[in-house]
């Protein structure tokens, strides 16, 4: 197990370093020129844009700027925004908490949803409730996930009002971040009424993030808990006379549970690009939205920064998923 | 006394080019600690009339029949809640392939356990005293160190015999064992049959063996039921079968035995069982029968007497008048 975590660990190596060229360069293949944003609309002189590219090091040939950055990246500096003029890994760190709440939110929303769906469509297969659930994940699949967010405001926040329509807690209520989770911190502030503003803020960013996995899950399960049912071990264990309950939930589904936990882990990637449409809409600060802001700013070492943290985040999660891989099943221990 | 009383069973699957008999009105019988074999080319619903009376067979599958009982209660109209106390427990079945047949997510420990719990309500300590009892009992070396084993870490033959301790766990009153030793080695197959014949002395259950092998049938049934294209053919002990055939198609059967082989060339069936479409108006076999005539090719032969083994055949081998002939 220890080997291969290893060997596991080896493969981040190309990985890193084909994420840090292609975030270096795709932001620079955009057109327009991040000293000339800084300026604004007055612009500045000649003079002034030599001197600050020569501050950015925009002077030297790509390919130094590229060895500097690496340098740097593997000496755990990410830079500093040109914007903010803080270190890219202080503003993540400040703003990830609030990604990373959402998409917890979400994964759990759409987990608990869609293994039951996925359950309850395969053991039923072919009949009504069947094909409503595989229907309603097909169009749940194939929104756009920018139109049901703006629907489900227009819904829920403007005709009903049951929900505010952006931010994660009302104005009214103040306390120091301790751990970036507002879910925590307004119940450690205890403001009476912190917490419930704080859950009525993540309710449709919640459901509009976790809209796509919840269907992916529940097609994916649906479909490995009907190739399992059709196993061997599913007859023996109806020969012992188990109940169909026990039968699905306990002997199926361990097995199902592969696939399944294989998709749940590719959703975390999916899930951090929905981040960034889903957060800017609902202008939840997280680092989705910073993302998009220092896209539009031409905020060079953010970009390639936040690409690169992601990047680290989405490969832990995959490693996760394939150490999980060996506890459901034992056998896949054994390679 | 008749364990399980079979009458009439019939067994067709919804195919989407129609029904397709997969058993066609058998009968059968099996008393308390007797073995019986069901032998019978593949596809001649040997299985499938076992899987029925388990329960086991897939929504696509409609059973009829006049009867199917066990221990006196009519498994036919029972509630399955009421069934699965008896499936598992008095009833129980083991299956061809022991490595499939294992859910590869848990310890084979746990799977024989689990019986006991529902079943027999036992606590945990009883369950695994009675877990190494059982391994100890179908002769896996080791038992407290094997529960713990996943079904991949074990052989072949190890997870037929922890299919049998799990199959046997709740002492049934009959063990269905369905190709037991078709998926294993030649010398792992003499263990497992007399291991199970074993078993059957020691714990006094019913046997019921469906194989498509003439020699596990010599070796270890007494009594043997011939089935053809989903029907029961014929019927003897088996000392009788093996000696006065009644039925052309057992007598086939037996020819084709290497061990009775005289000529240099062993003799074989010509053709096959008949699938859904091209099933015989008269006698299955008339179409690979070397003795058919018109009749046989027109009219089913309804079952003959005791006598002759039940034998579905107007024209039965080694009777008076056709030693005669």
């Amino acid at each position: 197990m220890l080997k291969y975590t290893l060997s596991r660990l080896l493969t981040f190596i190309p990985t890193f370093i084909g994420v840090t060229l292609i975030s270096f360069s795709f932001i620079r293949a955009l057109p327009g020129d991040p000293i000339v944003v800084m300026a604004g609309e007055r612009g500045l002189s000649d003079e002034r844009y030599a001197e600050l590219a020569t501050q950015y090091g925009f002077d030297q040939p790509i390919y130094m700027q590229f060895w500097d950055y690496l340098t740097g990246v593997l000496q755990g500096d990410l830079g500093t925004s040109f914007v903010t003029k803080r270190p890219v890994w202080d503003e993540f760190f400040t703003l990830f908490p609030a990604t990373l709440e959402l998409s917890i939110c979400a994964m759990i929303f759409a987990i608990a949803l869609g293994l039951p769906a996925g359950i309850i469509a395969a053991v039923n297969r072919g009949k009504f409730l069947d094909r409503a659930l595989m229907s309603t994940a097909l169009v749940g699949y194939s929104m756009p996930i920018f139109w049901w967010a703006l629907l489900l405001i227009i819904v829920f926040s403007g005709n009903l009002g049951w929900t505010p329509v952006s931010g994660r807690i009302d104005l009214l209520y103040y306390f120091p971040n301790a751990t970036g989770f507002m879910l925590i911190d307004s119940v450690a502030s205890g403001q009476s009424g912190a917490f419930t503003s704080a859950v009525r803020h993540l309710l449709l960013p919640t459901i509009v993030l976790g809209t796509i996995p919840l269907a992916v899950i529940a097609r994916q399960t649906r479909s490995a808990m009907l190739e399992v049912l059709g196993e061997d071990y599913i007859r023996t264990a109806r020969a012992k006379g188990m109940s169909p309950g026990r039968i699905n939930g306990v002997h199926a589904l361990r097995n199902a549970m592969i696939p399944v936990i294989t998709v749940i882990g590719l959703s975390v990637g999916t899930l951090l690009a929905g981040a960034i449409l889903t957060e800017t809409i609902f202008s939840w600060p997280g680092i989705g939205k910073w993302m998009v802001d220092s896209i539009f700013r031409r905020d060079y070492p953010v970009v390639q920064g936040g690409l690169l943290l992601i990047a680290v985040m989405v490969m832990i999660v995959n490693l996760t998923v394939d150490m999980l891989y060996g506890v459901i099943n034992p056998k896949i221990r054994k390679r | 006394m008749t364990l399980l009383r079979i009458r009439n069973l019939t067994v067709e699957f919804a195919t989407a080019s129609g029904a397709f008999r997969a058993v066609d009105s058998v009968d059968q019988d099996i008393g308390n600690g007797e073995i019986l074999a069901i032998v019978g080319e593949s596809g001649s619903g040997k299985s499938v009339s076992m899987l029925a009376v388990m329960g086991l067979l897939p929504w696509t599958a409609k059973i009829t029949a006049d009867e199917v009982s066990f221990d006196g209660q009519d498994l036919l109209n029972m509630d399955p809640r009421a069934r699965r106390r008896i499936i598992g427990k008095d009833l129980a079945m083991i299956f061809q392939e022991p490595m499939s047949s294992l859910n590869p997510c848990f310890t084979v420990g746990w799977q024989i356990k689990e019986a006991l719990r529902f079943h027999l309500k036992m606590d945990r300590k009883a369950r695994h005293a009675r877990a190494v009892e059982l391994f100890e009992q179908v002769g896996i070396p080791d038992p407290e160190k094997r529960l713990s084993a996943f079904p991949h870490q074990l052989s072949g033959g190890m997870n037929q015999r922890v299919m049998i301790a799990m199959a046997i766990a709740c002492k049934p009153k009959l063990l269905i064992a369905d190709e037991p030793t078709t998926a294993l080695d030649v010398t792992i197959q003499a263990q497992i049959l007399d291991l199970l014949a074993s078993l059957r002395d020691e714990t006094g259950m019913g046997l019921v063996l469906i194989t498509h092998d003439m020699g596990v049938v010599a070796e270890t049934a007494e009594r043997v039921s011939v089935q053809y294209a989903g029907q029961k053919v014929e019927e003897q002990p088996v000392a009788d079968l093996f000696n006065t055939p009644h039925h052309p198609y057992t007598a086939a059967l037996l020819d084709a035995l290497p061990e009775r082989a005289t000529a240099r060339l062993l003799p074989t069936i010509p053709g096959v069982v008949p699938g859904q479409f091209d099933r015989p108006a008269g006698c299955l076999f008339s179409p690979r029968c070397k003795f058919a005539d018109a009749k046989c090719k027109a009219t089913p032969p309804p079952p003959l007497g005791t006598d002759l083994g039940h034998a579905r055949c107007f024209y039965p081998l080694n009777t008076a008048d056709r030693i005669a002939s």
